[in-house]
């Protein structure tokens, strides 16, 4: 009796899980098994099951365009992620002086987060669009030779996007790092004070690897955004000028959308997946090897 | 009710929010301190210097923005701006400024919110409480999903939405929501579940209370704390997507974001830089509005969902 109405319970437990069920099964494995299928395939604006084997990989990695997607898509996340990790951390730290107005201060710093990429995307692109923003104020205060018109350039119009992705970026990683440096216990800096260890050497020596949680939480935030952005080149660039600025993401809606060719951007979607599942795995083997010992230990 | 704070500080442990600073205690007045102010205003500087710049501008006139005194307050303010971006903006052929756009994310985001979160609930409660075989099997599969790039399993959806006769509908757009706030969602429900006292859980199976009638009599009444996180993260983030809006909503249920954009990076003519700047201040407002009036809510909805579970 108690064993049936058990397996009862059961079921109303998968039943009210279905929908959990139908989207880590339907999307993350049919969904992907799907991708990796039209992988090889020569589909072009709707799906086909004409095989190919690994020439879409082959062109991909023979397309400048796509070349050029993968070298930004380093730039543009190794700055953006080391400028945000320290200029965030700089942010905690001076928040982190007992000053006044800590709240606003916060909410200055944060607002951009709550904003869509497209705004901010829209917001730098005139800040530094020359016929308009910082550019043209400076030449209207009389300093007429001064230049700072990232965007127009293709050799520079990256370093725009990175300096927009830091306005939008850093204040979420400020408040990460401060709530861990919240977490540090008061002794720890008492300890510091008495050894006579300056503040700048506490924060940087002792501080820093007693937050590597939080670190690791701002890291993990920030690659997420890196891998996925698309928003903010197609308000801010539309992956110009030329193709300078284009990215993995946008690489991929271009291929499934205007330029037909669902083969191709199926591969290059797989090539985004890939690096994902390498970190996964490494983290998997990692989290595994330390359980082990732990129960080793115990 | 205390043990829903209680666990929602938990939960959200990473944001200590009535801690005090640990720093070292300075002195009264020094260079030092000058410096720690200097910084912090030069860097809130950075960050206010384009929002006033988008306000100031959105009330000149054109004549005036040309001049390009770009910091300047308005000379001759004017409202005309803000008024031609709400009703009489131009996007393509169509005139009708951006609220059709305001009222399609309004229709894409309520519906979206509430079915993500009942849905993300119910996931979190069966996962802490009935773990039947294979459920955290499934549940692993949503914690890969929450790192997948979307580009990855876009395509997939698209033909799935278009055999199923939803492509270019709300229903798909919000299905789409749905699925990718999944994730992020039964994460935050499941870590909050978690910390709830079993005890409750147990005194209501002895009362005969099954799956359904503990989750709503006992739970639900408890997520007041995490449910309001849900909402702030998943009401800005619906409102703020420009990818899955633009590929699955179709033309008529396009959201402000996307109509934003047409408005601005599409124009043929003259730009208006001032009626484009009001455009996008409308567009930004909603989550604006959300973020100010939540305040720390909305960090602790960040934290909590960037936590591994």
């Amino acid at each position: 009796m108690a064993e049936a109405r058990r397996r009862r319970l059961k079921v109303q437990a998968v039943i009210g899980t279905l929908p959990m069920i139908a989207v880590g099964v339907g999307v993350y494995i049919i969904g992907i098994a799907f991708t990796f299928y039209w992988s090889f395939t020569n589909s072009k604006l709707f799906p086909s099951y004409n095989f190919v084997g690994l020439e879409q990989y082959r062109r991909l990695w023979a397309s400048d365009r796509w070349l050029i997607a993968v070298h930004n898509i380093w730039i543009f996340g190794g700055l953006l992620i080391a400028f945000n990790l320290v200029f965030g951390y700089l942010l905690a730290v001076f928040m982190d002086q007992r000053i006044r107005q800590e709240d606003l201060f916060r909410s200055i710093f944060l607002y951009p987060f709550a904003m869509s990429l497209i705004v901010t995307g829209l917001i730098w692109q005139w800040m530094l669009d020359p016929n308009l923003g910082i550019e043209l104020t400076i030449h209207s205060l009389g300093w007429t030779s001064f230049h700072f018109s990232p965007l127009v350039d293709p050799d520079t119009a990256i370093y725009g996007l990175v300096l927009a992705g830091i306005w939008q970026g850093s204040g979420v990683t400020m408040a990460i790092l401060l709530a861990g440096l919240r977490g540090i216990d008061a002794e720890i800096w008492k300890a510091a004070k008495v050894d006579g260890i300056p503040t700048w050497r506490a924060y940087l020596f002792i501080a820093l690897p007693m937050i590597r949680g939080a670190l690791a939480t701002a890291f993990v935030l920030q690659c997420v955004g890196v891998v996925r952005v698309y928003d903010l080149i197609i308000a801010m660039t539309g992956g110009g000028p030329g193709i300078s600025t284009s990215m993995p993401a946008v690489y991929v809606i271009e291929m499934i959308t205007s330029s037909q060719n669902v083969g191709q951007g199926m591969a290059a979607a797989m090539m985004m997946l890939l690096p994902i599942i390498a970190v996964l795995a490494v983290g998997g083997v990692a989290m595994w090897r330390r359980n082990r010992r732990a129960r080793a230990a115990a | 009710m205390t043990t829903g704070d209680a666990t929602l500080t938990d939960a959200a442990a990473v944001t200590r929010w009535g801690v005090e600073p640990s720093g070292v205690k300075p002195r009264r007045f020094s260079p030092a301190r000058l410096g720690i102010y200097g910084f912090l205003i030069i860097s809130a500087a950075f960050f206010l210097i384009p929002l006033y710049v988008m306000v100031v501008t959105s009330l000149k006139t054109m004549p005036e923005i040309r001049l390009g005194h770009l910091f300047n307050l308005p000379q001759t303010w004017t409202f005309q701006p803000w008024i031609d971006a709400w009703l009489h903006a131009c996007t393509g052929r169509d005139c009708f400024g951006l609220h059709p756009g305001f009222l399609n994310s309004l229709k894409i985001t309520v519906p979206s919110v509430i079915v993500s979160i009942i849905i993300a609930s119910i996931n979190g409660y069966a996962l802490s409480f009935w773990r039947y075989k294979g459920a955290n099997i499934f549940f692993g599969l949503l914690v890969f999903g929450a790192f997948v790039p979307y580009q990855v399993v876009i395509y997939p959806l698209i033909i799935a939405a278009r055999e199923a006769g939803l492509f270019s509908t709300l229903a798909a757009i919000i299905i789409v929501h749905t699925i990718f706030g999944m994730p992020i969602l039964t994460l935050l429900f499941r870590n909050y579940y978690a910390s709830v006292p079993v005890e409750l859980f147990k005194a209501g199976r002895v009362d005969g209370a099954g799956f359904w009638q503990i989750f709503f009599r006992i739970m639900v009444p408890m997520s007041v704390p995490i449910t309001t996180v849900a909402v702030i993260l998943q009401v800005t983030g619906i409102w703020n997507d420009f990818l899955f809006g633009i590929v699955f909503a179709g033309r008529s249920n396009w959201p402000m974001t996307v109509q934003l954009n047409n408005i601005v990076n599409t124009t043929t003519g003259v730009r208006e830089y001032n009626v484009n700047m009001a455009a996008t201040i409308l567009t930004a407002a909603v989550p604006l509005a959300v973020y100010f009036i939540s305040g720390r809510w909305f960090v602790r909805g960040i934290a909590a969902g960037a936590v591994k579970g």
